[in-house]
């Protein structure tokens, strides 16, 4: 697949060139309109426009939540269940928030102190909670070098400190930073600093290892400068380590989504680095990139409104239908990708309106409703989905319960709210094929180029029809083979008489 | 001329030189030597051939199935297109003649035309058939038709190649040095051809922006 969009990339930028060869002379690009909110890359990674798939329910502020002291650099956003969890890093606090109705959170209470257990009872720039399914909270209190495990009356279980392991530098302060907690109540941080991959702790506290770091990125032509250089020159120059993640989240089966948030461009486009990976028990990258294009969010790095490079990804969700979204903080956009890595869509921006972000910290979600807070903003902006993202997300759904006429149906309906959408066109398709209307499907698959799915269809659709016409193959094949050695003997019975010599007067 | 269209015997010399396009592709030494020596081709057949080998070249855009080559249609100028095949044809035709020319080569710029043109032979021959077959295959099936198209290429290739040295009775070893050497001078020829037009516009931008002015001031 990979190679189909180099290739593909590269004829574009061939007939681009040709276009441009044309034009060379005194012209100039009309700029164009903006795009809408919401868009999708269609198979050619042009920008569609799009119906919005999410439509914002409301923007919430401290006040609005009931909170008589602002927020001050919220950084993490955690739900379970009805709950959000807001770490108020700014403050030394955590509020906890039910939502009561649609639009409406309710305080639960402020934690921002440990009953029981410990001496340093307050946190010191918490920036992340988790909470596990015995409803005890993991917070990462970052200055104060711990994670605090709690029960629900915050009295202290737990104390995780900094791994005593000697390949870490013994000066280097212990900042754990964002973590998650499976059902084990095991723990995986990410810490300030220490870039070995996800940092695991067992149930009973203990330190167990790394996991999943990320694999290490150099060029071929820096191996062999590296190799050249003195000492000296070595020390100058940038070391070949593995990136930090940015963000966790542990979705429902268990499995962990990472982010990194600084990678390099060029690691990116040909794919040497990841900004999304899921990892598994034994820390291997598991995310599946079947997409026309890489998961990386934003194709194009390109400056534009005042923003440039690639997106940098600061948090991630996942819905337990294993759709995935990844929350950018270059661009303030979110990126939906279903768990093939195609993008589902991408809505958001940079801005002081309802739905744009300034400094966006931390995504989660509540059933398909999404809550994004923003660092910068001091606020929190629930989204639901709008119709559009409904059906999407239905059709997605009804086809993996296996009802796949109405998932069908479903991708109708988005493709009759939004007609440049390949998508709606390969879901009709497969929907199709799980019927075994093989002709409709590949009609549908060529429209936009699935080959895989085409040519799944096709193969059934050329055996039945050779079952069917069988017959007529075998006789079209027979008088292929009769007919010239049929006019050979003919010819050659006539030469025969034409030179016997009893015709011969 | 319009004799000669009545005449029955210029279409049988026609299709006669038309159908020597075949024994050439199978027996290129002998069918090139013969070509211009013995005078079994023409230019009526040359063109023939580069005309079906574009417009199998243009068919393959829209007739080719999606599983094999998927098109960007709004990056297609279909002008642009044609002349992909027929600007380096000339480069190629003018350069190798220019320089053989100047080093015993027996071959004349309309030979090396026709010997280039009879050479591009194998690719309607093959690709016509392979449109249809792409329509019937699936994406695992995919390498029979790559195989196949990279056939007829490398035939192509092959095959212009060995007219050069056959009609202008060159050695092999010449034969593949001044091969090179023509891609040179293409090479050259693109450069003289860039310098050329930009000095020209850069002219015509001057006399441009003068008359601007004139009816500027003349305001």
């Amino acid at each position: 697949m990979n190679k189909n969009t180099h290739m593909r990339r590269i004829l574009k930028r061939i007939s681009a060139l040709m276009v441009g060869a044309m034009v060379l002379v005194g012209s100039s690009m009309v700029a164009l309109a903006d795009g809408s909110y919401t868009y999708c890359y269609d198979y050619w990674g042009d920008i569609q426009d799009s119906p919005d798939a999410y439509e914002v329910v409301g923007v919430y502020t401290s006040s609005d939540l009931g909170l008589d002291t602002y927020f001050k650099d919220p950084s993490g956003l955690t739900v379970d269940g009805n709950d959000v969890y807001i770490v108020d890093r700014g403050n030394n606090r955590i509020v906890q928030l039910t939502r009561v109705s649609r639009d409406k959170f309710e305080l639960v209470r402020i934690i921002d102190e440990i009953s029981s257990g410990t001496d340093v009872v307050n946190f010191d720039g918490p920036s992340d909670i988790a909470v596990s399914e015995d409803g005890n909270l993991f917070i990462c209190d970052t200055n104060n070098a711990r994670i605090v495990k709690l029960d629900k009356d915050l009295n202290l279980l737990q104390t995780f400190t900094k791994p005593t392991d000697e390949t870490l530098d013994a000066k280097l302060l212990f900042q754990p930073d964002k973590l998650c907690v499976d059902t084990a109540e095991r723990v995986y941080a990410i810490a300030t600093g220490i870039n070995k991959g996800l940092i695991k702790y067992e149930a009973d506290g203990t330190f167990s290892g790394f996991v999943g770091a990320t694999p290490v990125v150099y060029e071929w032509w820096d191996y062999i400068w590296k190799r050249l250089a003195s000492q000296a020159q070595r020390a100058q120059m940038q070391s070949f380590v593995p990136t930090e993640y940015e963000n966790v989240y542990m979705d429902h089966d268990g499995f962990i989504y990472t982010v990194t948030g600084k990678v390099e461009e060029d690691a990116l486009r040909n794919e040497s680095a990841d900004a999304i990976r899921k990892l598994n028990m034994m820390g291997s990258d598991i995310l599946i990139r079947n997409g026309d294009y890489p998961v990386y969010g934003d194709l194009y790095f390109g400056e534009g409104g005042g923003y440039k490079g690639s997106s940098l990804m600061q948090d991630i969700t996942a819905f337990d239908n294993d759709i995935y979204m990844a929350l950018d903080r270059n661009r303030g956009r979110i990126f939906c990708y279903n768990d093939q890595g195609r993008l589902l869509f991408a809505f958001g921006g940079n801005g002081n309106q309802d739905g744009y972000f300034r400094k966006p910290s931390a995504i989660d979600h509540m059933g398909y409703d999404l809550m994004v807070l923003d660092r910068q903003d001091n606020s929190m902006t629930l989204f639901a989905p709008t119709e559009y993202g409904q059906a999407i997300f239905d059709a997605i759904d009804q086809f993996d319960a296996g009802e796949y006429e109405k998932s069908g149906q479903s991708w109708e309906n988005v493709m009759t709210l939004n007609g440049n959408y390949d998508l709606a066109y390969i879901g009709i398709g497969r929907s199709l094929l799980r019927q075994e209307e093989y002709k409709e499907a590949m009609e549908y698959f060529e429209l936009k180029y699935d080959d895989e799915n085409y040519s799944k269809a096709f193969k059934q659709y050329r055996k039945i029809w050779v079952e069917e016409h069988i017959g007529i193959i075998f006789a079209v094949v027979f008088l292929a083979l009769a007919i010239p050695l049929g006019i050979g003997r003919v010819r050659e019975i006539k030469h025969e008489i034409d030179i016997a010599d009893i015709f011969r007067r | 001329m319009i004799a000669a269209l009545k005449d029955k015997q210029t279409y049988k010399h026609y299709l006669k030189t038309l159908r020597f396009a075949l024994y050439c592709i199978s027996h290129p030494l002998d069918g090139f030597w013969d070509l211009t020596h013995e005078k079994r081709g023409s230019y009526a057949a040359a063109n023939t051939i580069l005309f079906l080998t574009l417009l199998a070249r243009i068919m393959k855009l829209q007739f080719t199935s999606f599983v094999i080559e998927t098109v960007y249609w709004e990056g297609i100028n279909i002008f642009l297109y044609i002349a992909s095949i027929l600007f380096p044809l000339a480069l190629w035709v003018v350069g190798n003649w220019g320089l053989t020319t100047l080093f015993d080569g027996k071959g004349r710029l309309g030979q090396v035309y026709m010997a280039s043109c009879y050479g591009l032979t194998p690719y309607p021959l093959i690709q016509f058939p392979l449109i249809f077959f792409s329509n019937f295959v699936t994406v695992d099936e995919k390498e029979f038709y790559t195989v196949m198209s990279g056939l007829s290429l490398v035939w192509v290739l092959g095959l212009i190649v060995l007219a050069m040295g056959q009609i202008h009775e060159f050695s092999v070893t010449k034969n593949v040095l001044f091969t090179i050497a023509s891609i040179f001078a293409m090479l050259v020829i693109v450069f003289i051809l860039l310098l050329f037009f930009s000095m020209i516009s850069q002219g015509v931008g001057y006399f441009i922006s003068m008359g601007r002015e004139i009816i500027f001031r003349a305001n």
